[in-house]
């Protein structure tokens, strides 16, 4: 249903710094808005994401209902060794979305 | 009646209508409610300018989806780290925009995300640095198509 992209370089070398682009198709509906018959449009919108690298978090946001539809998160990490990246998205309406990419470390 | 006063009638009631849409929109959040809201995230402690680059572009034509970074100046060790970096806007109908929690394995102390706008405004960002003080920068905006609110579907 949801649409994922990351960006994960394939291979970094050992201390390099890389970064990281995370971005979810969302509505990311604010809750502040009305229809043409005046009934508000109810709050629908990612709160959380959470970064893990092999199992450790390395970073984590809350979002608001100012973030764009389609959030977008870019942010870095140090590549330390070969292993599993994984992103999860979690929202309104139990909304819960993750992905995975790998990185081989040189 | 004739065709034109139909006319001036509907136009009337469109009218009417599009007002009272107006009188349901939210207020704004005020400056002061965005200093409470920094103050949550503080706790009193002294915000201090500098450390901190808030980039995003001094005009923007659609609020919809405004681009900013923010840099926060740190070795990024493992006993002196950018903790989190918050920001925050002065007249959206909340002065919360994003929290993000690092720490020493990002290497460099710096995000990018998109943000509405939904007025001419300044917007706020704050880093908390693991020695417990807190930095900030601000960017004026001048914001020409308002987000959040004025749109009806």
């Amino acid at each position: 249903m949801a649409d994922v992209m990351v960006s994960v370089p394939a291979q970094a070398r050992r201390g390099e710094i890389i970064e990281i682009k995370a971005l979810v198709r969302h509505p990311m509906e604010n809750g502040f808005r009305h229809t043409q018959t005046g009934e508000r449009i109810p709050r629908n919108i990612i709160t959380n994401f959470v970064c893990r690298y092999d199992g450790v978090e390395i970073f984590r946001a809350t979002l608001h209902p100012s973030i764009t539809a389609n959030p977008m998160l870019v942010f870095s990490t140090v590549a330390t060794a070969s292993g599993r990246i994984e992103f999860s998205w979690t929202g309104d309406n139990g909304f819960v979305v993750t992905q995975a990419a790998s990185l081989r470390v040189i | 009646m004739n065709s034109f006063d139909r006319r001036r009638d509907f136009l009337k009631t469109a009218g009417l209508a599009a007002g009272g849409a107006a009188l349901v929109l939210p207020a704004l959040a005020s400056p002061e409610d965005m200093r409470a809201a920094l103050t949550k995230i503080t706790g009193g402690a002294d915000v201090r300018r500098g450390r901190v680059k808030l980039q995003l572009p001094p005009l923007v034509e659609n609020g919809n989806s405004v681009e900013f970074s923010v840099t926060v100046d740190s070795p990024m060790t493992e006993t002196d780290y950018v903790k989190a970096i918050h920001v925050f806007t002065e007249k959206n109908p909340q002065p919360y925009v994003i929290n993000a929690y690092l720490g020493p394995r990002a290497g460099r102390a710096r995000i990018t995300s998109r943000t509405r706008l939904a007025d001419t405004q300044t917007v706020h960002a704050v880093a908390e640095l693991s020695n417990g003080t807190f930095w900030t920068d601000s960017v004026s905006v001048v914001v020409t198509l308002s987000a959040c609110i004025g749109d009806l579907i």
